[in-house]
């Protein structure tokens, strides 16, 4: 009963540990504007989550996360501007009926492609769908014909800056630099009263606690191991027999539609979308927050956009001069010194510690932070003098 | 053993990398169960003709038939799916998974993207890899990381998740480089063993090995064949010891 | 294009033909020194905006120092800003290489990261010296003014020079590596390094050489670019994604696929943006390369090599 209650808390525990500071700990030692920023930070969280299975375990690195984080937030915007922009609140346009901005753009009319937005059915399948539509077209056509790597990379970010320049510069139908603002009410309930967001932060809370478990049930299956030896050694998955197009695909989509509810639930939460949420700059910054908590670490994730936000808007008010070297340290250092960030921590001293203490037969480090619990390798059979283990190239 | 049937037949096969023909109109045929050795001098074209029987080059012209089925337009994947199975040169094996994942990963269930989501570990799967394991000399240590192992033992797993898919065409590239003479005799053991009921092809330089294993031998030079036929009339071949002793 | 004159449809064209070539010359600056590191080390440098930045803000200081203290210096200072925004860029990319990249080489998606992170560093830098405003340097007498061959077409000095010091230094890179000592150690080492190693090239020197010329190389390019543009903390940064685009469009390992492709995709914008907006004419231009690069993923030009 014992070993069994212990292997579930081994399973669990971190999850359980996330829950209580999120649900428990942080409402009960924060204001409300406060939590409002935890809670817009813990939406950055499924973007970083979902970089965990696609670049910490999938090996597929994305500098375009921004494009599906604004997408979905994009999409929820749409559905609340325009309950916002009902004929009675609009009447003194020159078009009543339409969202402000169109109006000020000498739009008439509303254009096609806002219309199924007005129904919050279409919305909530649209939060995920579209940004993993686009996320399937991309990666698809990128990992059927084996592009990956930097030039994946590379790719997503110009994906990045076409979106964030196609939304600036059609005002008209986008609300352009600014954004999509002044958003009041979802089906009537406001979200600007201090309930509303008290129950959103809920909301969201337990949206990321699922994602998280759906994560961990990825990285637990077959799937996960398939990904570890896809990142390892594509070619030997390959003729193994697996199509590996199909597995790349469907991580990235996943990472993606996460991605997407992070955005959704921004929106709602902070009352506004705009691009800057969407570009190159935005979307970087967003594997820092995976890369500090520690790539291959879900749980590890969240706490790592936390810490970086919260860093982020103290410097920011404080010292902004040195944030951005603060900022670039941080993305040098997490390369260089903690490879697996801030989860990697306590590996990385036992190791360090182990080293100081000369002994016999020095174990080898794995380079992936091996799954808590596990056994300590013991100490192995000294390998053959190595055979030129050159090739592989870069 | 000229009885058996024809399992893998390679005709007029030729590969070109801007204008250098790496293989040359190459014809090979491999019956069923037999276990046959390529040997050559250096850029002869062996490691190529894996490459291009398996899928990770694409044939310029010529045939591979797999079981009477063409294989040149297929993806590699389906080429592993009916039933070949290929061996990189240095062990290509997932350092980060334990022993048993490794096996486990190579089982031929749950391979589609969702099969391998709802994939469940059971019994037979079990005893599959064990059996494999044993098979390996890998029993006790199916728990541990893959990198640990000795590079000797992280071929035997190689060949080990090989078996796993249960592979008609077994090919291997230089199994036995790098290995001590122990674990050479073990591999000799393990590849008489494994080509019961599989045809297999090895890349070979070691003479010794070869003459230890080999049913048949084909000498490749220059992306050509040279001759072919058991190890003691390849080896009085004239034109062999040219290539082998001569300039 | 109503109440136009053939001549001056005709000078128009001129006129949008020479845009595209200037944006062409600034692309091609810019692309060069990323070729080379990462067509030939494989590195990704984010940072290599930033190297340009340099070359501008040395230029900048420069003729700070030629207005305020040596009007003499005036007419040359420009030639002289050439060598040492090289040399200034040149050293730092070397101080990099050797304490961040060599350790990064088998990592390419770190030392991607890692560079973004120099790049914020280097930015901040910039702003911290010499503030967050853009500055211009004061040109030199003979790089202002324009060439008129006829009443309608107007041709700026700045940009005719600009062209020149690309075709030159686009002609040095070229027969630096393919005709100079150091330019086999690089392809040498690029196509085999444990092979180069053996036969007793300095492999890790010739890196460093390689990813410090890069960087010397935007250096001279950033002083190309204060005679078109004025300078700020991010100034290079603004063209990294498309400079990035120029070279793996034009396939990563070829000196003229990024000539070809950095022409491609300057005349594609320049002459879009005759039809519609600027940003536009970005979006639909980097959606085309996108989608080329999608169906001929090796780029423009390519090798085919035995694996």
């Amino acid at each position: 009963m014992n070993t069994k209650l212990k292997a579930l808390w081994g399973g669990y525990g971190t999850v359980l540990v996330l829950a209580a500071v999120i649900f428990i700990l942080l409402p009960l030692s924060l204001d409300l504007f406060r939590l409002n920023l935890v809670g817009k930070y813990l939406t950055y969280a499924f973007v970083a989550v979902g970089l965990v299975l696609c670049w910490g375990y999938g090996g597929i690195l994305s500098l375009g996360q921004g494009v599906f984080f604004g997408l979905g937030g994009y999409c929820m915007a749409m559905f609340l501007k325009l309950e916002a922009s009902d004929p009675e609140s609009t009447k003194i346009q020159s078009t009543p009926g339409i969202p402000d901005f169109m109006d000020w753009n000498q739009l008439t009319e509303l254009p096609g492609f806002w219309l199924p937005f007005k129904s919050f059915l279409f919305t909530l399948f649209a939060v995920p769908l579209v940004p993993g539509i686009l996320a399937f077209i991309i990666a698809v056509a990128m990992f059927k014909r084996r592009v990956g790597g930097v030039y994946f990379a590379i790719m997503t970010q110009a994906f990045a800056a076409v979106l964030s320049i196609l939304i600036i510069g059609q005002q008209g139908y986008t609300g352009g630099v600014n954004g999509i603002t002044d958003l009041k009410t979802l089906h009537g309930w406001d979200i600007r009263t201090d309930e509303a967001k008290y129950l959103l932060y809920y909301i969201n809370g337990a949206l990321l606690i699922g994602v998280v478990l759906l994560g961990r049930f990825v990285i637990g299956s077959k799937f996960g191991k398939l990904l570890l030896a896809l990142r390892d050694r594509e070619e030997r998955v390959r003729f193994s027999g697996y199509d590996v197009a199909n597995f790349k695909v469907f991580i990235f989509c996943l990472a993606a539609m996460f991605s997407a509810v992070g955005g959704a639930m921004f929106t709602l939460q902070v009352g506004f979308m705009s691009p800057s949420f969407v570009g190159i700059v935005p979307s970087i910054e967003m594997v820092i927050f995976t890369a500090v908590g520690g790539r291959m670490s879900l749980v590890g994730a969240v706490y790592g956009s936390l810490l970086v936000n919260y860093g982020k808007s103290y410097f920011s008010e404080t010292f902004p001069e040195l944030w951005l070297f603060l900022m670039g340290g941080l993305f040098i250092a997490v390369v260089m010194l903690f490879p697996n960030g801030l989860a990697g921590l306590s590996n990385q001293w036992r190791e360090w510690r182990d080293r100081r203490r000369p002994k016999a037969g020095g174990t080898v480090t794995p380079l992936t932070a091996p799954p808590a619990g596990a056994t300590p390798p013991p100490a192995g059979k000294d390998p053959l003098p190595p055979v030129a283990s050159v090739g592989g190239g870069r | 053993m000229s009885a058996q049937p024809i399992v893998l037949a390679v005709e007029n096969l030729t590969v070109s990398f801007d204008g250098f023909k790496a293989v040359n109109d190459l014809n090979l045929y491999v019956e069923k169960n037999e276990l046959r050795v390529v040997i050559g001098p250096n850029g002869a074209g062996k490691t190529t003709l894996l490459d291009l029987i398996c899928g990770r080059t694409r044939a310029s012209a010529g045939s591979i038939k797999f079981k009477d089925q063409e294989m040149t337009k297929m993806p590699e994947h389906q080429r592993v799916r009916k039933g070949i199975g290929r061996k990189f040169q240095n062990p290509s094996i997932y350092e980060s998974l334990t022993v048993f994942e490794n096996l486990e990963v190579s089982y031929p269930r749950g391979r589609t993207v969702f099969g391998s989501l709802f994939f469940k570990r059971d019994a037979a799967v079990r005893q599959r890899i064990d059996e494999i394991a044993a098979l390996i000399h890998l029993s006790d240590r199916l728990e541990d990381q893959a990198e640990l192992l000795s590079h000797g033992q992280k071929q035997w797993l190689e060949i080990g998740m090989l078996l796993m898919q249960d592979p008609e065409l077994l090919m291997l590239d230089e199994p036995v480089a790098g290995m001590s003479v122990s674990e050479r005799e073990k591999t000799a053991e393990l590849l008489t063993r494994i080509s019961d009921n599989r045809s297999v092809i090895v890349i070979e330089h070691d003479m010794d090995f070869v003459k230890r294993i080999a049913h048949k031998v084909t000498v490749l030079h220059q992306g050509k064949m040279l001759a072919e036929g058991s190890m003691e009339k390849v080896q009085a071949d004239p034109k062999v010891i040219e290539v082998y002793l001569g300039h | 294009m109503d109440g136009m004159t053939l001549s001056e449809i005709g000078s128009l064209l001129v006129m949008q033909g020479f845009n595209g070539l200037s944006f062409f010359s600034v692309l091609l600056l810019m692309a060069l020194g990323l070729a080379i590191i990462f067509g030939q080390m494989g590195v990704i440098n984010m940072a290599h905006g930033e190297f340009l930045t340099i070359g501008a803000y040395t230029t900048y200081l420069l003729s700070v120092v030629a207005t305020d203290y040596a009007p003499w210096f005036m007419n040359f200072y420009f030639i002289a800003a050439i060598f040492v925004g090289f040399i200034v860029a040149f050293i730092v990319g070397y101080l990099v290489e050797w304490s961040m990249i060599r350790h990064l080489y088998r990592r390419p998606l770190d030392s991607l990261l890692a560079t973004w992170g120099l790049s914020l560093i280097m930015q901040q830098a910039f702003r911290s010296t010499f503030g967050p405003k853009e500055v211009s340097a004061t040109l030199p007498d003979w790089l202002m003014g324009s060439y008129a061959p006829t009443d309608t077409i107007d041709i700026p000095l700045n940009g005719l020079f600009v062209m020149g010091l690309t075709l030159l230094l686009t002609g040095a890179v070229a027969l630096l590596i393919f005709r100079s000592r150091w330019g086999l150690h690089v392809r040498a080492t690029t196509q085999n390094r444990a092979m180069s190693g053996a036969v007793g090239i300095d492999t890790a020197k010739v890196d460093r050489l390689t990813f410090a010329l890069g960087c010397g190389i935007a250096g001279v390019a950033g002083a190309a670019f204060t005679t078109i543009g004025s300078t700020g903390p991010t100034s290079g940064s603004l063209y990294i994604v498309d400079t990035f685009l120029v070279v793996v469009f034009g396939g990563a390992q070829s000196l003229l696929g990024t000539i070809a492709s950095a022409f491609s995709i300057a005349q594609a914008q320049s002459t879009l943006e005759f039809f519609m907006t600027g940003s536009m004419a970005k979006v639909l231009t980097l959606l085309t390369i996108i989608g080329i690069l999608m169906l001929r993923p090796e780029g423009l030009f390519r090798m085919r090599v035995r694996k």
